[in-house]
């Protein structure tokens, strides 16, 4: 039978003979089923996909969701859903003894009285909210500020000896807090800064996190680009100000907001080195809330969480973009 | 003629090139001392902008960590007899230790390989033409904005013996788990690990897949290779950098959920969620340094083994894909 092969056939899938005898208009005809059965098909696949993320974010979405809406409503009925007694073990844990505890998403009665408490009865809260603020925003910046300058060293001439201190910042990075907090502790106290911010502000400003993002984003940068720079007679400071700062704007902005949530929820670090609550942040205070005022953790908790999104929003397109090549550096 | 007269006794053109040649040498001479002399500079410039850094690193983290080490090798603070091998030998036998070391090694085997997979899944699903795609997005970076209190709280709500999970369980006629004082404890862990961090990891990941050059996916597709080639032959090849520093940043969070497992359970949680970092905060709250400075130790030394392990993998896997 003559045949007359038409295309490969995508994804070597099967060849298509057909005959030269097959009309013009069969063969339209035919072509145009099939791609009408690749689109539903297609069409399927994608809302299928969609339906899957869907249930994906409504999972992520929950706690967020909750928190917020539960912090409207008033105490009794927060005690009702979540049990009568919120005691506390002599481990410091937190155990519901309640018969049944039911989670609610929408409040049967809106009611403010969560948030009337935690602004104008206790005025205790917005101390530890700004402390919570003090804390962290110095942190934020000088870590950024301190992780640029080690991070503009790490990338120009780079030698034997650089790679290896880069690596001890690797490791010294993925070191748990627990292992250095004892010793953390003691040189605090050497350096009598000891229940004072700045036994916060200082390790906080020093730490290798940033060193290691900035570092890794930097050295994307092409070297042309700098050693352009230097032959146009540009020194290491111009190089530092006018090429590398601007080029890892994204990048600064996506680590920000990384250093920014992970220490605007430390716990243990104050706990340890901050023996007097009234320095403490509200993260702290937040975790220790217990019987009785579960509803205003609610209400607490929603309004920590309001400079995070805020921080969020204004630069999730930074974090997308800064963190664009950090994944493809080479160390 | 004048030209003639005063013609100057030809050099042959192989004077003339020896000439070049040796002119060449001392101009390269010449340049390299100059570029010599300005990179010294600039290295000697480019360690001014680390010193700082490196300072305060060596102040608050590596004193710090000289301290956990001698801390390591001696019998008792007030003492200070050297022991060497001592308290290591002691650790290691302490049957709360093997049980800390084990559960932190199951989390952290378990936890992390998850989540790298979990998410390049997400991030590609989101790569395929869906609607609503940044939504989506900031939808799953959202856990990262919850502050760590209230997860905990709504964590125990849901898993709690009453709880939420529970109910839905007893719907499809199964019977209630007490999810967080049982074998279940460290699934419900390695849950919530996963919902804090999946975000993150996919933004990683999508930011990866983007910058895969087009053409060598288009070239693969008429090349008629299945879908799953181009995954395995280029996608994995260009995303490896990328699963690295995504395997290291999972590390590096697998070690921060003490904090949300410290906060729902306290001190001595139930078996399967003891981790390492209990057991140095407890040894840590009974005063007992050396016990606490040796396990740390430990716990460094195996971290070491694992980054080395994971630098070399990527060095092998992804050396032919530049960038």
């Amino acid at each position: 039978m003559m045949g007359k092969r038409i295309g490969t056939g995508r994804n070597g899938k099967k060849r298509q003979f057909i005959d030269l005898v097959m009309s013009e208009d069969r063969w339209n005809k035919q072509v145009k089923r099939k791609k009408k059965l690749r689109d539903t098909r297609k069409i399927v696949k994608v809302s299928l996909v969609t339906l899957f993320a869907a249930c994906f974010a409504v999972l992520f979405l929950m706690p967020i969701v909750l928190t917020i809406t539960n912090s409207f409503m008033s105490a009794s009925e927060i005690s009702a859903n979540y049990g009568q007694v919120f005691a506390t073990t002599d481990t410091g844990g937190k155990v519901y003894i309640s018969e049944r505890v039911n989670l609610k998403f929408i409040p049967d009665l809106v009611s403010f009285s969560q948030y009337i408490t935690v602004l104008f009865k206790s005025p205790e809260y917005l101390l530890k909210f700004w402390n919570s603020v003090i804390l962290v925003v110095p942190i934020v910046g000088f870590q950024l500020l301190v992780a640029m300058g080690a991070s503009f060293g790490f990338t120009r001439y780079r030698g034997r000896i650089k790679e290896m201190i880069f690596f001890v910042y690797i490791i010294l990075m993925l070191m748990p807090y627990q292992v250095t907090l004892v010793p953390n502790y003691l040189v605090s106290d050497w350096l009598h800064i000891l229940d004072t911010n700045w036994a916060i502000w200082l390790p906080g400003v020093f730490s290798p996190f940033a060193v290691f993002l900035l570092t890794k984003y930097m050295r994307r940068i092409p070297v042309s680009v700098m050693e352009a720079a230097q032959i146009d007679g540009a020194g290491e400071w111009q190089i530092f100000q006018k090429i590398c700062m601007p080029l890892c704007k994204g990048a600064m902005c996506s680590v920000a907001i990384l250093i920014f949530i992970d220490y605007w929820n430390m716990v243990e670090q104050p706990l340890i080195l901050l023996s007097d609550p009234e320095k403490h942040p509200l993260s702290v205070f937040l975790s220790k809330i217990n019987a009785g005022e579960i509803g205003l953790a609610f209400a607490v908790a929603t309004i920590y969480m309001v400079p995070p999104i805020l921080v969020f929003l204004y630069g999730e397109d930074y974090l997308v973009e800064g963190i664009t090549y950090q994944g493809g550096i080479k160390g | 003629m004048r030209f003639l007269k005063g013609k100057k006794p030809q050099k042959s053109l192989y004077e003339l090139q020896e000439e070049a040649t040796e002119q060449n040498k001392t101009l390269k001479k010449s340049r390299r001392a100059g570029s010599n002399r300005r990179d010294r500079r600039g290295k000697r410039i480019s360690v001014l902008y680390l010193l700082p850094s490196i300072l305060g690193v060596l102040l608050f983290f590596v004193l710090p960590f000289l301290i956990v080490i001698y801390y390591s090798v001696i019998d008792n603070p007030i003492n200070g007899e050297f022991v060497l091998f001592d308290n290591f030998v002691m650790v290691f036998n302490n049957a709360a230790f093997k049980q800390a070391a084990k559960n932190t090694l199951m989390f952290s085997a378990t936890a992390v390989p998850l989540a790298v997979v979990l998410s390049m899944l997400l991030a590609m699903m989101l790569e395929s033409k869906i609607p609503f795609k940044s939504q989506f997005r900031t939808f799953f970076l959202s856990p990262m904005m919850v502050p760590i209190a209230s997860v905990v709280l709504i964590w125990q709500v849901l898993f709690h013996y009453n709880g939420m999970m529970n109910e839905i369980i007893g719907w499809f006629g199964k019977d209630k788990v007490d999810w967080l004082n049982s074998a279940y404890a460290q699934v419900v862990i390695v849950v919530l690990f996963l919902w804090k961090n999946l975000g993150y990891n996919m933004i990683l990941f999508m930011a990866a897949l983007s910058s895969i050059p087009k053409d060598i996916l288009e070239v693969a597709v008429l090349e008629s290779a299945s879908p799953f080639q181009i995954f395995w032959h280029i996608k994995l090849r260009y995303m490896s950098s990328t699963i690295l520093f995504v395997t290291i940043m999972s590390l590096i969070n697998s070690f921060k959920v003490f904090r949300e497992i410290y906060l729902l359970k306290g001190d001595y949680p139930y078996d399967t969620m003891y981790m390492l970092q209990h057991f140095m905060n407890n040894t840590f709250g009974k005063l007992d340094y050396q016990k606490m400075s040796a396990a740390a130790i430990m716990m460094a030394v195996v971290m070491v083994v694992i980054i080395g392990i994971l630098f070399i993998t990527e060095n092998y896997f992804g050396k032919d894909v530049e960038g």
